[in-house]
């Protein structure tokens, strides 16, 4: 008996043991597994005194289970998204500032380009780990074929996509079951025409969604959508789905992002694939682009702060930031990281090196509920233009209940 | 003699049952109640005793606001109850052709064994599975249907991107399983039908549909029961393949008041909201449902 008690507490302690950090991952895609458990093992190398637990969850599923999680029995450290997502856990108090990670690792320097969308109130509550660009994929044969070039501003944009109409390939392939895409054409059109500044206000709820500058952006869509320039039946397809037309050389351009790049090469198309930023519609506004960015945090009930902070300040290794960022296809936001070497990863880089500002992405800018009937919205704008008046006005209706009358 | 002794009989059976009681009460009553107040209140299923951004608590009393906004405020409620009817009344469709499919898998020809389990596979499989099935079925670049229509020189149809036909399309995905369900039902109830009647019936002249409809029928009237029941229950309780096949898309147009209730408690954030229409919902299912079912046994029985 007493043989078995002494067992008991030694494994008890063997699990509450200072030295373990446990971190939820919700890194489930084959290459991004393999890219972050590279980044643990070169962690655990550094510190054999840190036992490392990791709980590993698939990746759509994480969202909702992290609400539990943090509430209930909170991990060390749980990677999450930058932005309005973080925010959302900061205000609830479930996650722990870190602007000591960043002073003592260095990262206020090696991480300065993506400090603002891990701040709140000039606190930083994460570590970024990754991100990546949004643009334009496109068939570089099916351009060449017909003697398109890249097209710079929206007249051009325009005229490509006629030509490609006219010669009987979709200028644009899109797959809205998921919305989130449909939300991706809105966040480029009104960074284009009105703006990064506007564009936040949007998303914080700060403007109306009948607000006149509105107005062109939904037209400048709709230039799009009344010739046919998308995909036919979209609202079917998921973004997947929507990658076949273009695989097969039936549609010419998609706007997404850079996690695009592992499927176009396992279907062997890669070759024919180029990668242009989205055109300039008004001139003179600033360049803003998408690029979402992942994070790691330290949650409010972590019961191993010290390591878990050295878990994050790891990030300010380079050799470690770097792999973990390139193997799952992003771009490290240590500055210091090597260069990319795919060239669809290294043109991003340039990209986002010179914009002026970077929005994180429409349902990650956006308050959840937001983002959600928003992106409905513009789901169905883009098979209905004609309800383009009924839909904003819900939108408003929904903007006012969630984030009160102007 | 002690208590248990004189009591032992008497007791016994409520002992064997604690433990299911115990469970039902823990994990099916009391949540019930709690999600009933719950719907009392706006909550964002944060710490209750917590703030939000903007300074308001995370739990707050609202009394009937949520039920208020539901019925006044909000089209999609409207939109999923609606669609909530046509599943109730289109998933019926399915008992008809079970009965139709017992009848041909009832006959004795070689290899209908096989048949048979052949129609009842759909059943066995997952609905997951079944609604992916079903979305490549109606994909309009290379789908089936799609295929079909073009050999009839006709245009592909969107069935789950037309706001008005999608949900129709998940219902007909749904008589998949539901089919082979009811089928088995009517099978089981076919090797209980009375021989001397059916032979009573051949004298008198009955064949055909007479037949089925007057001697039969009657005969399979507990099956068509079981099956109602189920068919109804279980078209409420329709989330799967809707989450799989449209999403509630497109644009809000094919969800159901059980997708509606996930989509703003989940993903919303809106908690109380959310068991607002989950308590709508248990009006529907348990009180009107039930209501209806016990009205039918009634009869049942009486004609007995």
């Amino acid at each position: 008996m007493k043989k078995l008690i002494t067992l008991i507490v030694l494994f008890a302690s063997t699990v509450v043991s200072a030295g373990t950090l446990v971190v939820n991952s919700n890194q489930s895609g084959e290459s991004s597994k393999a890219a972050f458990d590279a980044y643990v093992d070169a962690f655990r190398a550094a510190h054999p005194e840190v036992t490392v637990v990791v709980n590993e969850f698939e990746h759509e599923a994480y969202k909702t289970a992290i609400r539990n999680f943090l509430t209930a029995e909170a991990p060390d450290v749980a990677i999450w998204f930058a932005g309005n997502r973080m925010k959302f856990f900061v205000d609830q108090n479930l996650f722990q500032d870190v602007s000591d990670v960043w002073a003592d690792a260095g990262l206020n320097d090696s991480m300065a380009s993506t400090k603002g969308s891990l701040t709140v109130d000039g606190k930083q509550y994460g570590v970024p780990w990754g991100y990546y660009q949004w643009g334009v994929y496109y068939r570089k044969d099916l351009f060449d074929n017909l003697g398109l070039n890249v097209p710079k501003d929206w007249e051009e944009f325009k005229w490509v996509c006629a030509m490609l109409k006219k010669n009987g390939i979709t200028p644009i392939t899109i797959g809205t079951k998921y919305l989130w895409t449909a939300g991706g054409w809105f966040d480029y059109l009104n960074l284009r025409i009105n703006g990064y500044q506007f564009h936040m206000d949007l998303t914080a709820g700060k403007v109306s969604y009948e607000d006149p500058r509105l107005d062109a952006t939904f037209a400048a869509w709709r230039e799009l959508i009344d010739p046919g320039y998308f995909l036919e039946d979209h609202a079917s397809f998921s973004w997947q789905d929507a990658q076949a037309p273009q695989i097969n050389g039936e549609a010419a351009m998609y706007l997404i992002g850079n996690f695009y790049v592992p499927t176009l090469e396992s279907a062997g198309v890669v070759d024919k694939m180029d990668f242009f930023q989205f055109p300039t519609i008004v001139e003179g506004i600033g360049v803003a682009e998408d690029a979402p960015t992942d994070t790691m945090h330290i949650p409010s009930g972590a019961k191993n702060v010290e390591d878990a902070k050295k878990f994050l300040a790891f990030m300010s290794n380079k050799e470690a930031a770097t792999n973990w960022a390139t193997m799952g296809g992003m771009l490290s936001p240590n500055k210091y990281a090597d260069k990319p070497t795919n060239r669809f990863s290294v043109m991003g880089a340039e990209m986002l090196a010179a914009a002026d500002d970077i929005a994180q992405f429409w349902d990650r800018d956006a308050n959840p509920d937001m983002a959600g009937a928003a992106m409905e919205g513009f789901q169905e704008f883009m098979v209905k233009p004609d309800r383009e008046a009924k839909i904003r006005a819900r939108l408003e209706k929904e903007r006012a209940r969630i984030h009160g009358t102007l | 003699m002690t208590f248990w002794e004189r009591n032992q009989l008497k007791l016994a059976p409520f002992l064997f049952l604690a433990p299911a009681i115990l469970i039902f009460l823990i994990y099916v009553i009391y949540p019930i109640f709690d999600s009933i107040w719950v719907s009392f209140h706006e909550w964002n299923g944060m710490d209750k005793s917590g703030t939000r951004a903007n300074g308001n608590p995370n739990w707050s009393w609202v009394g009937l606001k949520n039920y208020i906004v539901l019925f006044t405020d909000d089209e999609e409620f409207y939109v999923s109850l609606f669609n909530n009817i046509r599943w109730l009344l289109f998933s019926l469709v399915a008992i008809p052709i079970g009965l139709l499919l017992a009848l041909f898998v009832n006959q004795r020809i070689l290899g209908m064994r096989y048949i048979k389990s052949l129609f009842y596979f759909p059943f066995v499989i997952n609905a997951v599975v079944i609604g992916v099935i079903f979305t490549w079925f109606y994909n309009p670049k290379y789908g089936a249907l799609t295929y079909v229509l073009s050999l009839f020189g006709l245009d592909p149809i969107p069935v789950l991107a037309d706001e008005n036909l999608a949900t129709y399309g998940i219902i007909i995905a749904s008589f998949f399983p539901g089919i082979a369900y009811t089928m088995i039902l009517y099978i089981t109830g076919l090797t209980g039908v009375n021989r001397e009647m059916v032979e009573a019936g051949r004298i008198d002249g009955a064949s055909g549909f007479t037949m089925l409809w007057h001697v039969i029928l009657p005969q399979l009237k507990p099956a068509t029961l079981i099956a109602i029941v189920v068919t109804i229950v279980g078209s409420l309780r329709s989330f799967d393949l809707i989450a799989v096949m449209t999403a509630g898309g497109p644009w809000g147009s094919s969800e159901v008041l059980a997708y509606k209730m996930y989509q703003e408690s989940l993903f919303n954030y809106r908690m109380g909201y959310g068991a607002a229409i989950a308590t709508i919902l248990f009006l529907i299912m348990d009180i009107y449902i039930a209501w209806f079912l016990y009205r039918l046994f009634k009869n049942e029985k009486s004609e007995k």
